[in-house]
């Protein structure tokens, strides 16, 4: 009985150990990296059956979009260029949920993506030896490149990631509803107070700004540009001028006003509280357009820039979006920047296929812009004439630390009440302690 | 030689005993082996690696790289926002533990006592312990208090007396967000501690309460508050430690009802250690502060574990 017990237990360890050996096999796979693609294809054609070995598999990571058909683009683009291109393989990795704690987990280790989404290249990735340089990937074409997008990717000189898609963001409104009340488009924080008590009739309610009521980094970036302000210059943190303590004043009165919508179930990247007739302004980006001009109807559709502080500010949009960077701690870099090249840089069909295919984005090259009949019309073409008068991005020395401080510290007044000129100071004290063990490194 | 002895040499040859040992040895530590390398490997290790990270300067790494001494440490207790959630747990872990230990105990001695159909009830209490966190808590943010017009919670207040709808997780004052956090902490807990209390409630024997009965003791409050409660000592103190342990450690409620996409929403509203440290860690990417703050609540808990050893005297018998 023993022997049986001891012969049972040495069979389910062996057992294990090859189990455990066929999972670590798979990365040993990919291993042998700087390995050109074509003296691989030629081993593979000599070898009996197709050598999996050879083959360098590369990770692409993106963020859940939310437009119906982006999934099965992203894995189209990654077939076709596998197909195209013996001994490498794309595999696409989707990541619903919180993309930047997954993205920051794996880059940690040795098994972290080789081409990955990134919005803003910011400086202490670079510190961190995450991302590799990409300049020579812009030879020639760099003059077609959106100088605001370029603004995102380039650190010291040295470029970082490839613009895909440029993302601004700004206030939808419902232009119905705006008639029935008898509202014009604000272009004052007060006329937007005006407009949303206006338009709240109670079942309706007049703005839609998230359920946190307006704090989300992206519409901060917005409201601190509209009130004159800015986030670094230099190596100051600078944001809290006496303007700026205005503005978070006047968005805790559209708070306490009682406007706003709260509670809905969808957040403010979603245009289900627009579409659905919950709110008459939300807060979204070009991305939802599509489906913003389907629910409510071309002509039904208004757009309008972040409204200013007052008469001697401008209002703002912000211009985000999304690169494309390669791991510098990857493997095969070297297939890496082939497929991103591949991608985004000689594949005017794909570019043009990702920005306007789905949702709606700006295609941050000039040549591909100019074939992009769908931002040529309507509501579309009104949000791109509002780029140049109003258009903003943040600096890369702008990290997420940085936003987390900013973000508390404004809930603290929306939702705690705390006093704005006291939150903004210490933010700001806290935000340059950030800033000065980034560049201090 | 012994009986025992006499019949093992009679049914097998007397292996020498030292290869006897051996071969126990060798068959210990296949069996426990796997064991004690995984434990190595994801728990020890990394426990022993986070208390070397908080130490030094870790920023968009986990390899440590400068020494700081309790730098990581004092600028955690520098973070009003640290000290703000250390207060909110705090908080937290009072209410809910009491409140979890009442209503897991109520339906133990309700279930209990049912006479009919207790395997039934008992299912139907224990049920919510197999929904995930985050399930719930999706449920409860989007679907029963969601504040809309058209919510669970607001339909009802609507039919009851035409309320208006209230934005029940974005609320602050009255903090309308509690009660989101708590019904759902309790519906998914209150289950599984009625069950160790349902055991607990088995083991007393009859005869006690017959014998009080006999003395003219009369069932209810009177056996409850001289038998049932005393007798169920040693589980109430496993369960208070258990509860607050848990509440120390609440995270995925608090992320997933208060947390909006994109941003830190209304976490400020309510934000317990474990989530203000998982934005340190994962999205500000300062994993030495992120380690130094794990350590400090793992210090808490231990505290808190202890005194209440002490208080309660945990681990002495149950008739002393």
């Amino acid at each position: 009985m023993k022997r049986l017990a001891l012969l049972l237990s040495l069979l389910l360890v062996l057992a294990l150990l090859v189990a455990c050996g066929g999972e670590t096999a798979e990365p040993a796979g990919t291993e042998p990296a700087e390995q050109p693609a074509d003296t691989s294809a030629e081993s593979s054609e000599a070898a009996e059956e197709p050598a999996a070995e050879d083959e360098i598999v590369i990770q692409h990571w993106y963020h859940q979009y939310g437009e119906e058909g982006t999934f099965d683009a992203v894995v189209r683009y990654a077939e076709e260029y596998s197909a195209m291109t013996p001994g490498v393989r794309v595999e696409v990795n989707w990541v619903p949920g919180d993309y930047f704690a997954a993205l920051n987990s794996a880059l940690l280790t040795d098994e972290g993506p080789d081409v990955f989404e990134l919005q803003t290249v910011t400086q202490d990735r670079i510190e961190a030896g995450q991302l590799e340089p990409l300049d020579d990937l812009f030879e020639g074409v760099l003059d077609d490149f959106n100088e605001t997008a370029m603004q995102r990717v380039i650190i010291d000189g040295t470029i970082y990631g490839v613009p895909m898609i440029m993302d601004p963001q700004f206030v939808y409104y419902n232009k119905s509803m705006f008639a029935e009340a008898g509202v014009e488009p604000p272009t004052t924080m007060d006329e937007l107070q005006a407009a949303c008590t206006a338009l709240d009739t109670g079942r309706v309610k007049g703005l839609y700004l998230s359920n946190d009521m307006g704090s989300t980094s992206y519409l901060l970036y917005m409201t601190t540009w509209a009130a004159n302000s800015d986030f670094i210059e230099g190596d100051k943190v600078v944001f809290n001028t006496p303007e700026n303590v205005q503005m978070w004043e006047k968005k805790k009165e559209l708070v306490d006003s009682g406007c706003l919508l709260v509670g809905a179930t969808t957040e403010w990247w979603d245009p289900g509280a627009l579409n659905d007739g919950l709110t008459a302004m939300q807060w979204v980006g070009l991305w939802a357009m599509p489906g913003v001009v389907e629910a409510l109807g071309e002509e039904n559709v208004g757009v309008m820039p972040w409204p200013a502080l007052d008469e001697n500010a401008t209002p703002s949009v912000w211009i985000g979006g999304w690169n494309q960077s390669v791991n510098a701690n990857s493997p095969n870099v070297e297939a890496a920047k082939d497929y991103v090249r591949w991608l985004w840089i000689e594949n005017p069909e794909t570019q043009i296929d990702w920005n306007v295919g789905y949702g709606f984005h700006v295609p941050p090259r000039a040549s591909i812009a100019a074939q992009a009949d769908a931002l040529k019309s309507g509501p579309a073409a009104e949000v791109l004439d509002m780029l140049a008068p109003y258009g903003k991005t943040t600096p890369v020395t702008w990290t997420g630390a940085m936003d987390s401080i900013y973000q508390d510290a404004h809930s603290e007044v929306l939702l705690n009440g705390a006093d704005p000129a006291e939150q903004l100071a210490a933010a700001q004290e806290a935000a340059q302690s950030e800033l000065d063990a980034l560049l201090n490194k | 030689m012994t009986t025992h002895e006499l019949v093992e040499t009679a049914v097998s040859p007397p292996p020498s005993r030292s290869s006897r040992k051996r071969q126990d040895t060798i068959e210990f530590w296949l069996f426990v082996g796997p064991l004690v390398l995984g434990l190595l490997a994801f728990v020890y290790i990394p426990i022993l690696w986070g208390f070397v990270l908080s130490f030094f300067r870790a920023r968009n790494s986990v390899t440590p790289t400068e020494f700081v001494g309790l730098e990581n440490y004092l600028e955690l207790f520098g973070d009003p926002r640290f000290l703000d959630s250390l207060q909110t747990v705090i908080i937290f872990a009072i209410f809910i533990v009491p409140v979890t230990f009442a209503l897991s105990l109520g339906l133990a001695l309700l279930v209990n006592n049912a006479g009919v159909n207790t395997g039934l009830f008992r299912t139907i209490f224990f049920i919510p312990t197999a929904c995930s966190y985050v399930v719930a808590s999706l449920v409860w943010k989007t679907s029963l208090f969601n504040g809309l017009p058209s919510g669970f919670a607001n339909n009802i207040l609507w039919a009851i007396n035409e309320i208006n709808p209230i934005a029940w997780v974005n609320t602050a004052d009255p903090p309308y967000y509690w009660l989101v956090l708590v019904t759902v902490r309790l519906w998914l807990q209150s289950g599984f501690y009625m069950i160790i209390f349902l055991a607990g409630l088995q083991e007393i024997p009859r005869s006690i309460y017959e014998a009080a009965m006999v003395d003219g003791a009369k069932p209810g409050r009177q056996t409850f508050r001289h038998i049932t409660f005393p007798m169920l000592r040693n589980t109430s103190v496993s369960v208070i430690l258990l509860l607050f342990i848990e509440a120390f450690q609440a995270f995925d409620e608090f992320r997933n009802i208060l947390a909006t996409g994109g941003s830190s929403g209304a976490q400020i509203l309510a934000r317990p250690p474990l989530v203000y440290l998982y934005n340190v860690a994962f999205q500000d990417q300062n994993y030495g502060r992120g380690a130094a703050g794990a350590f400090v609540i793992a210090a808490l808990i231990m505290v808190v574990t202890v005194v209440q050893g002490r208080l309660f005297g945990f681990g002495r018998r149950e008739h002393q």
